[in-house]
């Protein structure tokens, strides 16, 4: 569905160094049982985020007031594991808007570009750079660029630029959705499923 | 002529246009759905007022969150019912073939798709589960989709997809005794980690895959995506064409002739290249068990976990905190340690190969009183050939649960939870925190493997039991 226009963000952000973040800790299985997509924040990150008797979890980051932001800094690797796009819906509803990672996981990331949610791959030495900076300075700001595909440190300038193809990035500055595209050439895939 | 690979003949001639630096649009020839992902797409369509465009290329059944007992009664769980509702009405709806509950052909949806006939060589099959790459088995190009494109198949029969790279992993020579395909797949996954195939589509090749049964290699392409695969097949065969035979949805009579021909022209050139290549020696491998939070975590019955020797950073913080969560320490071997469940099932190990393994080892045995075992077929048709080949009555005699077909504790969506803190040996495919019931200590491994631990009661190499 369309979503939200992507363009500049300037923001905090909340750091998560862990490695190797699968999409059953980004949201897991038994809160996926609703068939429309709303309340998805709720559970973000549900087994980190509160304990058994639903306490918030005081060492966790979102449980910690000094960090917020609509950017997620993420270890290596991040949503690996199932296709759940609830996932992305979770992160979306809590508030995100982009995702930061030397590496994502294939179908997370197509998932965030289908919803809204800009995943960012940088170097693995920008991201220690990012975590260092938010942990000598919380408030730190990061400047997502998509237009000019850089993402910039603020407080130092310290710069990296990302990739992202042209087809996607329109689609992310537009709001627009792949339906939108695929509905448009319906001819074609007539055509063409006739011959299968 | 350019050589190209098994990967390239399916994928290009399924390529509707290319967008100009951007993917592909991509037609599907066959969509399976389920009750979790499917329901928000349908919503979708209802919002922008279209329907689904060619019904008779969607498949259903629910299978994630159904219970495992009870069957033919009203769900009880008011969420996970009314999901099997709507995805009921949904099916109805828009005229969409749905595969019951309780129905001949209700099962894991990457168990009935072979079962069934529907999935054949050459196809473009998607579901919105990651573990679709099970059909990669039959030579199609089968891989996990997010509920937006679920929107987008059933809206156009296509995705947008970039073309992913082209892996092949090789595994050369003859398996040893006690070792079975979800012993190499666990054995490749540890040996490229679980990103170390992101980004890419992976052909499997090789004697030793060569010479599996079509239920071996589905084990083995179902966890491609656990190394971060899109997906993986292997070239038709034989093996393949034997499988579909007679099968309800395979070309009959002449058409099946055509089809053989046909499939018979998929695979890959000589010399053709890939973008990345392993090869691995079916002699080096043996009956694994993974000890961490990730399917690469794994390590051969055998071996001790390994030191943090050489990690540093964040590398070895996510390891120590993986071990922590596992109670587990740097090491230490994992064979002798106790364990509280198994779990025999899932669309990695709830076939009938499956199931006949368990039953044959444990045959005459009883099961360790401190060990509760599950077993859940993949589908009725499993279920039944259990019954029918007197597996069913071994199992129990043995003390084996026998549940209904399901995905059970395989995520744990529905009742069956492996409980906080406790070990289970699972034949399914993820070991991630929580992924079997929060706080649930999973360890992935062979049903042999897992046949022998439940004799046991602990962590055990199944060449010394058997
Ligand atoms: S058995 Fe497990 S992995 Fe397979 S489809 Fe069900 S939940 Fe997914």
């Amino acid at each position: 569905m369309a979503y939200d226009k992507f363009t500049v963000l300037q923001d905090t952000a909340v750091p998560l160094p862990t490695q190797n973040v699968d999409t059953d800790q980004i949201i897991p299985a038994r809160f996926l049982k609703a068939t429309e997509r709303v309340g998805f924040g709720d559970n973000l990150f549900r087994d980190w985020r509160y304990d058994v008797e639903g306490n918030p979890k005081k060492d966790f980051v979102l449980n910690n007031d000094t960090y917020s932001g609509k950017i997620l800094v993420a270890g290596k690797n991040f949503g690996s594991g199932s296709s759940r796009e609830h996932a992305v819906w979770a992160i979306y509803d809590y508030g995100f808007r982009c995702v930061v990672s030397s590496f994502f996981a294939d179908i997370f990331k197509n998932n965030c570009l289908n919803i809204g949610v800009l995943p960012v791959t940088v170097s693995p030495e920008f991201v220690e750079k990012l975590f260092a900076a938010f942990e000598a300075d919380p408030k730190a700001e990061i400047k997502v660029d998509l237009p000019a595909q850089s993402i910039t440190l603020v407080s130092t300038g310290e710069s990296e630029s990302f990739e992202i193809n042209d087809y996607k990035k329109q689609n992310m500055q537009n709001g627009f959705d792949d339906i939108d595209y695929l509905l448009n050439i319906s001819d074609q895939i007539e055509t063409f499923e006739k011959t299968r | 002529m350019e050589k190209t690979t098994l990967f390239d003949k399916v994928w290009d001639s399924h390529v509707v246009k290319s967008v100009p630096s951007g993917p592909d649009v991509f037609f599907i020839d066959k969509h399976f759905i389920h009750e979790v992902t499917s329901p928000v797409a349908f919503l979708n369509l209802e919002k922008r007022g279209i329907g689904v465009k060619y019904p008779e290329r969607t498949i259903a059944t629910p299978d994630h969150n159904v219970p495992t007992i009870d069957q033919d009664q009203t769900i009880k769980d008011k969420l996970s019912r009314m999901q099997v509702e709507k995805l009921r009405s949904n099916c109805e709806k828009y005229g969409i073939e749905l595969h019951d509950l309780g129905s001949a052909h209700h099962g894991i949806v990457h168990v009935i798709g072979p079962e069934l006939g529907v999935t054949q060589p050459g196809m473009t099959i998607v579901c919105g589960d990651s573990h679709t790459s099970t059909h990669g088995a039959f030579g199609a190009i089968a891989f996990g989709i997010g509920t937006s494109e679920v929107e987008m198949v059933l809206a156009t029969q296509c995705i947008m997809q970039s073309k992913p790279k082209k892996m092949r992993i090789s595994v050369e020579g003859e398996l040893t005794k006690g070792v079975t395909s979800k012993d190499i797949i666990l054995y490749i996954i540890s040996k490229i980690s679980a990103a170390g195939a992101t980004g890419y589509f992976v052909e499997y090749a090789g004697s030793a895959i060569r010479n599996l049964s079509m239920e071996a290699r589905m084990t083995i392409c179902n966890m491609s995506i656990e190394m971060g695969a899109r997906g993986g097949l292997i070239a038709p065969d034989q093996t393949t064409f034997d499988y579909l035979k007679g099968k309800q949805y395979a070309p009959e009579g002449a058409d099946w002739d055509a089809a053989v021909a046909k499939w018979s022209e998929l695979k890959t050139d000589e010399g053709a290249e890939f973008d990345k290549e392993y090869q691995f020696d079916a002699a080096d491998i043996e009956p694994m068990i993974t000890y961490g939070t990730n399917p690469g975590m794994g390590i051969k019955v055998v071996e001790s976990i390994p030191s943090t020797e050489g990690m540093e950073g964040s590398n070895k913080k996510s390891y120590l905190k993986s071990l922590d969560y596992m109670g587990f320490a740097p090491g230490e071997p994992v064979k002798g340690k106790e364990v509280d469940y198994v779990f025999v099932g899932s669309c990695t190990n709830g076939r009938i190969e499956d199931i006949r393994s368990v039953a044959q080892f444990v045959k005459g045995k009883q099961k360790a009183d401190n060990i509760t075992a599950w077993i859940v077929p993949g589908s009725r048709e499993v279920e039944k050939l259990a019954h029918e080949e007197g597996l069913v009555q071994i199992l129990e005699e043995a003390g084996f649960k026998l549940r209904q077909p399901g995905c059970s504790a395989c995520l744990a969506m529905n009742d069956d939870k492996i409980p906080a803190g406790k070990y289970a040996v699972s034949t399914s495919n993820r070991n991630f925190e929580g992924r079997q019931g929060p706080g649930a200590r999973t360890m992935l491994a062979s049903p042999l493997t897992v046949a022998a631990v439940a004799v046991t009661g602990k962590i055990t190499d199944p060449r010394e039991v058997f």
